[in-house]
């Protein structure tokens, strides 16, 4: 059952999340997503208002940094909550 | 299904935000029971995960596409709680870096593609491991079923928000038919995607995937009995 290790599967899911991100992204149907197809065919897309992205639109580029950003928040977060545990539990 | 900032009205929003601030901070405390040597090194990499997927888009219908949501996949690899603190980052960062979802929408998207795939999915998921034979290879056709169920249901909450703070009159039977249309089929997609990951991993490191833990201890205690006797 452990066959492989923690480090390799953990490994493996970054390089897939890379590659989807930075490769297989340029591949993306372009069309409009369920949600902005059904405003539009009832009429309420012109209610949607924008803002600018700090990194503008999905690119491979900017999908690796957002890859890389939402691990670093994310693996923080789940971090900080996890040592906060084992405080409770010394404490 | 990214809500853009203008969709909902102020007091909606406003209510989403309250109500996704209320369910992260209860997932922060119930995190803590989750997150151990096994979970803790793959939250953040189920959160990068869902993001990269999201990105990809796949044509559902003429001229329409969609791409997965990820609460369920997230809630059964992780547990739901650490599941939800991987969606609400997912959001946070679409929406600063790159305007996917409105500011005023935060809590609105946390809300539809976070708590609400979250929920159903991992319900949908311990009801299937419920009745189904306690077997390892029912995880993954499990979280399957869960994940095609959590995206029409996300699409009808959305329908039910857009009736109470919509800022446009729609015949709300024309809309509940189109969104929950659309998103079944989006759904199936969601649930492809959600059978490989969990397939891939419980192949390599079944105990890696919160949602099997149940599957394996039964295993261990039946070897165990074996071996007393």
């Amino acid at each position: 059952m452990r066959g492989t290790s923690t480090r390799v599967v953990a490994a493996g899911l970054l390089l897939v999340a890379l590659v989807l991100a930075g490769v297989v992204s340029h591949f993306a149907d372009r069309d409009p997503d369920g949600l902005t197809k059904v405003s539009q065919e009832h009429g309420f897309a012109h209610t949607a208002s924008t803002h600018r992205g700090l990194l503008g639109g999905y690119g491979g580029a900017t999908g690796v940094i957002g890859v890389v950003v939402v691990l670093g928040l994310a693996g923080g977060l789940t971090y900080a909550v996890r040592r906060r545990r084992s405080e409770d539990e010394e404490g | 299904m990214h809500v853009p900032d203008g969709f909902l009205d102020a007091p909606t929003s406003i209510g989403t935000g309250v109500v996704a601030a209320a369910a992260v901070s209860v997932a922060l405390r119930g995190a803590r029971r989750e997150l151990d040597d096994r979970t803790a090194p793959l939250a953040g990499l189920v959160a990068a995960f869902v993001f990269a997927t999201q990105m990809l888009n796949f044509p559902v219908a003429s001229g329409t596409s969609g791409h997965l949501l990820g609460g369920a996949l997230a809630a059964i690899l992780v547990g739901p709680y650490t599941g939800l603190l991987c969606m609400a980052t997912v959001f946070l960062v679409q929406c600063l870096l790159f305007a996917d979802g409105g500011v005023t929408a935060l809590g609105t998207n946390i809300d539809l593609m976070g708590l609400v795939t979250v929920v159903v999915g991992w319900t949908v998921f311990k009801t299937l491991q419920a009745v189904l034979p306690k077997r390892l290879s029912m995880v993954a056709p499990s979280a399957a079923a869960a994940a095609l169920v959590s995206v029409p249901v996300a699409a009808f909450v959305f329908v039910l928000l857009y009736a109470v703070g919509g800022t446009v009159d729609i015949p709300l039977g024309s809309l509940t038919a189109a969104m929950v249309g659309v998103h079944v089929l989006i759904g199936i997609g969601e649930s492809v995607i959600t059978f490989l990951a969990v397939t891939s991993i419980v192949a390599v490191r079944p105990d890696l995937v919160y949602g099997a833990r149940p599957v394996l201890e039964k295993r261990e205690l039946v070897v165990h009995s074996g071996a007393a006797a």
